[in-house]
């Protein structure tokens, strides 16, 4: 059986697209080289929040939300979807300045979203340092432990394990020599990329999980400087993100390193990510770490994914950044779209997967 | 910080030999336990070491960095250019109905809580499982006034005699063992297929109704140092040269951790390293026959992996259930769909408890090696 398309990476945004088209009622097979939901998917925080950034980062993770919202209801137990809401910590009056422009954006959209004085900032989240100055609570955001999620996405779909060495006409050749023949080939690979430069970097980050410490955060908590360590360009940087899993564990971040793709622990690096998150949350300090990973996001000079065709019979679903678990949703529409020739929920351009190639036709 | 010459890991047999070989160098002995004396001789009266051996008691080590600095959870942080991993092994579990019950002990963990005090006295217990640690365990019991009703080992008993018949030179202490346990019935063949409340059922159709149930069915080298330094591990256990030596130069390894082979090769090896690793020629070293020998012996019967029912507990830390597990096919993948091993213990006990039932193999190393708090991983990190 051939399907009419074949994606390549079961991350979940390979995963959300595949059961985005087959819901369509298209053909559609996925071929993952290693876990379904097994790299960055599994790495990352599953962080379901909306960022204002810029406008199309807003409207693809405003429709994202959205859409995660309305699959909760489908999602199994150990998904653990859990909306918890997004807390913006502002450190002085400057960044409550920036706030409350946040808020405003926020309200311009429709989205939920309230400030928060340096009082209330303390009832809702006691763990935070003083002296900070208040904070925006963005309470539709949410959480999910996405490998589950990404696995119950590919429920209904047929997933072949093999490594994608090369694209050929029709279809892609693996690395044991057989062929997988499709009418298209989507690839969503994240930070490995199957095609010559690609405007993709390995945007290597650290992440913690601790011991289990029931109530000890309710939000998921970040810095509203948080947006210069992800938008900007510097090749380490190192943000405040901290988030309660529904078991009471607390996860660390973050960090941001370009140029590196050695997976080890980088100890300078990790050692730099606690001590910002023990400046906002002192007593994270004296809270026992079990465990610690790296993952490699996918990321692309803007910081907005690739989305749409390439080539002929050729799609792109990738370069995510850190955001892939929130805007893999949005993402399948866009594509389905594309790949259908149906209109696109929001305007696919500012995502367009030719975007960085050079203008020779 | 502390520096010294030569830091040995655990103070267990192994480690201890390792210091008493050593003369002439500042050595750091470092043990998870408030005393010396590992599992074997935990709480023993009295262990002597050197003067030049500093004890550094209840500390772990949860990062190694350099060439070497140890990070500890409650010593600070200790440094020494060469390394001695004696750390020994854990207990490995078998899963069955009622396993995770109150009243069902690991046999070792059984026996260290009665040298700490927990009173066993008039307790009706059985010792099931497999290896040699099971008839010491019911000695320290009975001592302890414990009514051992039967000691349980899986494998039969032609297995047995052919070892002690391979071993003549292990007799004395069989039969030392035996003659403590007088009276005791020693099933072999045989294993706990069911605990519920107090009510004990074996695979031969006894049931026994108990207070404590102590089970082990043997060892699991710990390698975690040795995997976070790089040394190459050779089926599961750390490969070391003639002189103890492993893949990585100036870390050696003596113990359970090289293969399971009990106190006597402990001692040679523990002594070997000390020795090799203040620059002398050791002896050479014992054959690794006893080892493939003990294996063989005790090896498990594969109608051990058929115990745990659907909805019997396999990750304890996180509440993982069998059928929760048996749709995957790797460690990893189970890990990542079932949270098994994701829980503070960090798959120490499941992961081996899924290689018996699976196959499946644990995944790399990372720091920290044991939970530790953020601001000394930040430390261990920073090396300041």
């Amino acid at each position: 059986m051939t399907p009419d398309v074949l994606i390549v990476g079961a991350g979940i945004v390979g995963a959300a697209c595949a059961r985005e088209l087959r819901n369509a009622g298209v053909k559609v097979a996925v071929v993952e080289r290693d876990l379904i939901g097994g790299g960055a998917t599994a790495a990352g925080m599953g962080h379901l929040l909306v960022l204002d950034d810029n406008e199309p980062e807003l409207a693809l993770t405003k429709l994202s939300v959205a859409l995660w919202h309305s699959i909760a209801p489908q999602l199994p137990a150990p998904a653990e979807f859990w909306k918890c809401g997004t807390l913006w910590v502002a450190a002085d009056d400057v960044e409550l300045a920036g706030a409350r422009e946040k808020l405003a954006v926020y309200r311009k959209h429709g989205l939920q979203a309230e400030l928060l004085d340096d009082a209330t900032l303390y009832e809702v989240e006691p763990h935070l340092r003083p002296g900070l100055a208040g904070g925006l609570r963005a309470p539709g955001d949410a959480v999910v432990y996405a490998p589950v999620a990404t696995r119950w996405m590919l429920a209904d779909v047929r997933v072949t394990h093999g490594r994608v060495v090369e694209l050929i006409d029709g279809g892609v050749r693996l690395a044991d020599g057989s062929v997988l023949r499709a009418g298209a080939v989507v690839l969503a690979t994240g930070a490995s990329s199957l095609i010559d430069g690609l405007a993709v970097r390995p945007r290597k980050g650290h992440l913690a999980i601790t011991d289990r410490y029931p109530g000890f955060a309710r939000h998921q908590i970040i810095e509203l400087s948080y947006l210069q360590s992800a938008q900007g360009e510097s090749n380490e940087s190192v943000a405040f993100n901290v988030q309660p899993r529904p078991t009471g564990q607390l996860l660390i971040g973050s960090s941001r390193q370009y140029g590196v793709d050695d997976s080890a622990i980088d100890d300078p690096i990790l050692a730099r990510m606690l001590a910002r998150a023990f400046e906002y949350m002192p007593a994270l300090a004296q809270c026992n770490v079990i465990r610690t990973w790296t993952g490699f996001r996918a990321s692309t000079p803007d910081k907005l994914p690739l989305i749409g065709k390439y080539g002929e019979g050729l799609y792109l679903a990738t370069g995510h950044e850190g955001l892939g678990v929130t805007t893999s949703l949005g993402t399948a529409k866009i594509l389905a779209a594309a790949v259908l020739g149906t209109p696109s929920p929001i305007p696919p351009e500012p995502y367009d997967a030719r975007r960085f190639c050079a203008r020779n036709d | 910080m502390s520096k010294y010459d030569i830091a040995i890991l655990g103070a267990g047999p192994a480690g201890l030999a390792a210091a008493r070989a050593i003369t002439g160098k500042r050595v750091a002995l470092i043990d998870d336990n408030p005393r010396a004396g590992g599992q074997i001789w935990r709480a023993a009266p009295q262990i002597e070491i050197g003067s030049n051996i500093t004890f550094i008691a209840a500390a772990r080590v949860f990062h190694i960095t350099d060439h070497f600095t140890l990070h500890t959870d409650r010593a600070g942080i200790i440094e020494a250019p060469k390394l001695i991993l004696a750390t020994g092994a854990r207990e490995l579990f078998v899963p069955f109905p009622g396993w995770t019950s109150p009243g069902v002990f690991g046999a070792g963990g059984l026996q260290a809580l009665v040298k700490s005090g927990l009173e066993v006295k008039r307790k009706r217990v059985v010792v099931a499982g497999s290896g040699p640690l099971l008839m010491a365990v019911a000695a320290t019991l009975r001592k302890n006034g414990a009514k051992v009703l039967a000691v349980v080992e899986q494998a039969p008993l032609q297995r047995l005699l052919a070892f002690l018949k391979r071993y003549p030179s292990k007799l004395p202490q069989a039969i030392a063992l035996k003659a403590s346990l007088l009276g005791v019935p020693q099933i072999t063949g045989a294993w706990p297929i069911k605990f519920d409340g107090g009510k004990l059922t074996l695979s031969n159709g006894r049931a026994l109704d108990v207070d404590f149930l102590a089970c082990g069915f043997g060892l699991i080298p710990n390698t975690e140092a040795a995997r976070l330094l790089g040394c190459r591990i050779d089926d599961g256990f750390v490969a070391v040269d003639s002189k103890q030596m492993t893949s990585i130069p100036d870390v050696y390894c003596a113990g359970e951790p090289t293969g399971i082979g009990g106190l006597d090769k402990a001692l040679a090896e523990g002594r070997a390293a000390g020795l090799a690793a203040s620059g002398l020629t050791p002896p050479k070293s014992p054959s690794r026959a006893f080892v493939r020998d003990l294996a063989e012996t005790f090896r498990l019967d594969p109608a051990l992996a058929a115990l745990a029912t659907p909805d019997t507990i396999v990750c304890r830390c996180e509440d993982v259930t069998r059928e929760t597990l048996d749709p995957h096919r790797t460690w990893r993948e189970a890990k990542l769909q079932t949270r098994c091993g994701m829980g503070a213990c960090q798959g120490r006990i499941c992961g081996p408890i899924t290689a018996q039932l699976y196959g499946w193999c644990a995944e790399s190393v990372r720091p920290p090696l044991v939970p530790v708090e953020a601001q000394r991983l930040k430390i261990a990190n920073t090396g300041k």
